[in-house]
């Protein structure tokens, strides 16, 4: 999609052509007490060397440390070939596509894009990607109380195990529509099942079940998505899709299968780069495809017979339902996706297999080697995925501070996000974490412990 | 002109209403609203017991085109759906009048017909649309 520059000869001939005397009068509509004419935070535009320089200097105040982090974005291996591809001439936009006509090639990687992503969350249904895995989850919650047709209540039980950011994000997204998200109780680091019966048919639209939870400790979905699905209340999954090649996938979860699943799409090939773009998706049971916001791809064959693929199902979106639109989004990551794609092809079901397996024994391996240290327990019993929460005996911040001196990013605090915990850190060791890596990090935080 | 058939009432958002014998009334679209959609793909149905207010959106039928609201023409209760249209949508295509119905309503006052066109004003409606 080439850039195309307006000359100032070029401005005056439209201006002349609309009878319009200046740009900034095109703007009179919006009353002056909204404009403003400068960004007083905002210095002036540096030339290219002058940003190279700024951000060759800001990269190097991150001194490549060995990452230990997890909680919902994970420093995979991203092989050269997926961004090789993925930036060439023909994909380099974060366009959705509009004209089929004139976008094959990036339609049928949309396609490819739902359909491995249907088939690692067990769904019938995709849409062409969301924003992240917050604002992701976000539009299941909506979706499912447009969806439940047996339910009048707005609300939605969400466990207090699941990420504390998507949890805020959806809160903010939701109030407006008066969605309320009621919070369930842990128990050992999961989603306490003896408050269940606090609940009954009708007081709720859906139950939100992430596995793995933030924690990395998982749930016992099948009990969960039966209980839900006993209560009429639909059952929203937000998961891992890295996970998802080695649990069971969310579509078979219980007896009925999650109705809808959510997540972040990070693990698959793209880098954690300082926190985005991200890409989220969002699959479902066909039975709710109706309900479902964003763009779809779909294939069809045209008038010569020939196969093709086109957007679909937009009878609902904003350029058409207006104000009665499904969603305010009508978009997709369209470069993300198509990164996430080229990732997927290449590493295959096996692939993504054994980098979850290994990613897995890392953190066992990562879990043994600090709680080996005096001082250091492993603060729930549960079976993880590829993440585990520790405790001190000392404030986490502390200890992170010097890990970090140490060239080591230790983990996630979850001091603040959960206060009854002791010390808690959430830890992760991804297939890129060498046994060598794990060493140095287990003598380090001996070392820091021991000196306190 | 599209087919009008003089026993029943119509809106301006083109639903047709059928005054039935027991008080109930049955609520469907036009033969002119249809042709207007196209070929109609999905229609998402009101649940029995569903109280509106006149002019709620009560169900969204849906075309290859566009998703319109049905808005429901008088206050009341849904006492019966016509669930042929899950599976065949076009049913409201081929016959909006009869096969086609969408709902049915037990109003919740007496109707008040006023408020409602009859046959020749729904004609002089569409009319005033053509031209």
């Amino acid at each position: 999609m080439p850039f195309v520059p307006h000359t100032e000869n070029d401005i005056k001939k439209m201006l002349a052509t609309i009878g319009v005397e200046n740009v900034k009068s095109l703007f009179d509509e919006i009353p002056s007490e909204l404009r403003i004419d400068g960004l007083t935070n905002i210095g002036n535009a540096l030339t290219e060397s002058e940003i190279s320089d700024l951000m060759r200097q800001r990269a190097r105040q991150d001194g490549e440390p060995i990452c230990f982090i997890g909680g919902g974005a994970y420093d995979h291996y991203v092989p050269a070939v997926v961004w090789d591809i993925a930036t060439r001439g023909e994909f380099y936009s974060a366009y959705t596509p509009y004209q089929a006509e004139a976008s094959q090639g990036t339609l049928q990687v949309i396609y490819e894009f739902q359909s491995m992503l249907a088939s690692l969350t067990g769904l019938e249904v995709s849409n062409a990607s969301l924003y992240d895995g917050a604002t992701a989850f976000a539009e299941a919650c909506l979706m499912a109380v447009r969806a439940n047709r047996k339910c009048t209540s707005k609300k939605i039980l969400v466990p207090y195990v699941m990420h504390p950011l998507y949890r805020k994000v959806a809160e903010v997204l939701l109030k407006g529509q008066a969605i309320e998200l009621i919070e369930l109780p842990m128990l050992n680091g999961l989603t306490d099942q003896n408050v269940l019966t606090n609940f009954k048919n009708g007081d709720f639209a859906a139950l939100c079940i992430q596995q793995p939870s933030f924690f990395g400790t998982l749930e016992a979905v099948d009990n969960l998505t039966d209980w839900a699905h006993a209560q009429d209340a639909l059952v929203i999954a937000v998961t891992n899709p890295m996970s998802l090649a080695v649990l069971r996938p969310p579509g078979q979860w219980g007896d009925k299968g999650a109705d809808i699943a959510c997540g972040e799409g990070q693990p698959l090939g793209i880098p954690v780069s300082s926190g985005g773009p991200y890409i989220g998706f969002l699959t479902c049971k066909k039975t709710i495809v109706r309900q479902m916001p964003g763009r779809i791809v779909g294939r069809t064959i045209d008038i010569d017979g020939k196969p093709g693929f086109t957007l679909t199902l937009q009878a609902r979106e904003q350029h058409i339902r207006r104000s009665r639109a499904t969603s305010n989004i009508c978009t997709n990551q369209g470069l993300m996706a198509t990164a996430a794609t080229i990732y997927m092809s290449l590493m295959g079901a096996s692939g993504i297999s054994k980098i979850a397996s290994t990613c897995n024994a890392n953190t066992y391996k990562l879990l043994e080697a600090l709680t080996a240290i005096p001082g250091v327990e492993r603060t729930f019993p549960s079976a993880i995925f590829h993440e585990a929460v520790i405790s001190f005996k000392q404030p986490v911040s502390s200890v992170l501070e010097q890990l970090a001196l140490r060239g080591i990013l230790g983990g996630f605090d979850l001091s603040e996000s959960y206060p009854e915990l002791e010390n808690p850190l959430l830890i992760c060791a991804t297939e890129n974490r060498s046994d060598a890596d794990i060493r140095m990090y287990a003598d380090a935080l001996r070392e820091i412990l021991g000196a306190s | 002109m599209s087919e009008i058939p003089n026993t029943f009432y119509y809106t301006t958002d083109h639903e047709w209403i059928k005054l039935e014998e027991d008080g109930d009334v049955t609520i469907g679209i036009t033969d002119h609203a249809q042709e207007a959609l196209g070929e109609l793909v999905f229609v998402e149905l009101p649940a029995i017991g569903d109280s509106f207010l006149a002019n709620d959106a009560c169900a969204v039928v849906e075309s290859v085109k566009a998703a319109s609201d049905i808005y429901c023409p008088i206050a009341g209760e849904v006492v019966s759906i016509n669930e042929a249209l899950q599976d065949t949508p076009e049913l409201i295509n081929q016959n909006a009048y009869y096969d086609g119905w969408v709902f049915k309503l037990k109003p919740q006052n007496s109707i008040d017909l006023e408020e409602l066109m009859n046959a020749d004003s729904y004609k002089q409606l569409l009319s005033e649309l053509e031209d």
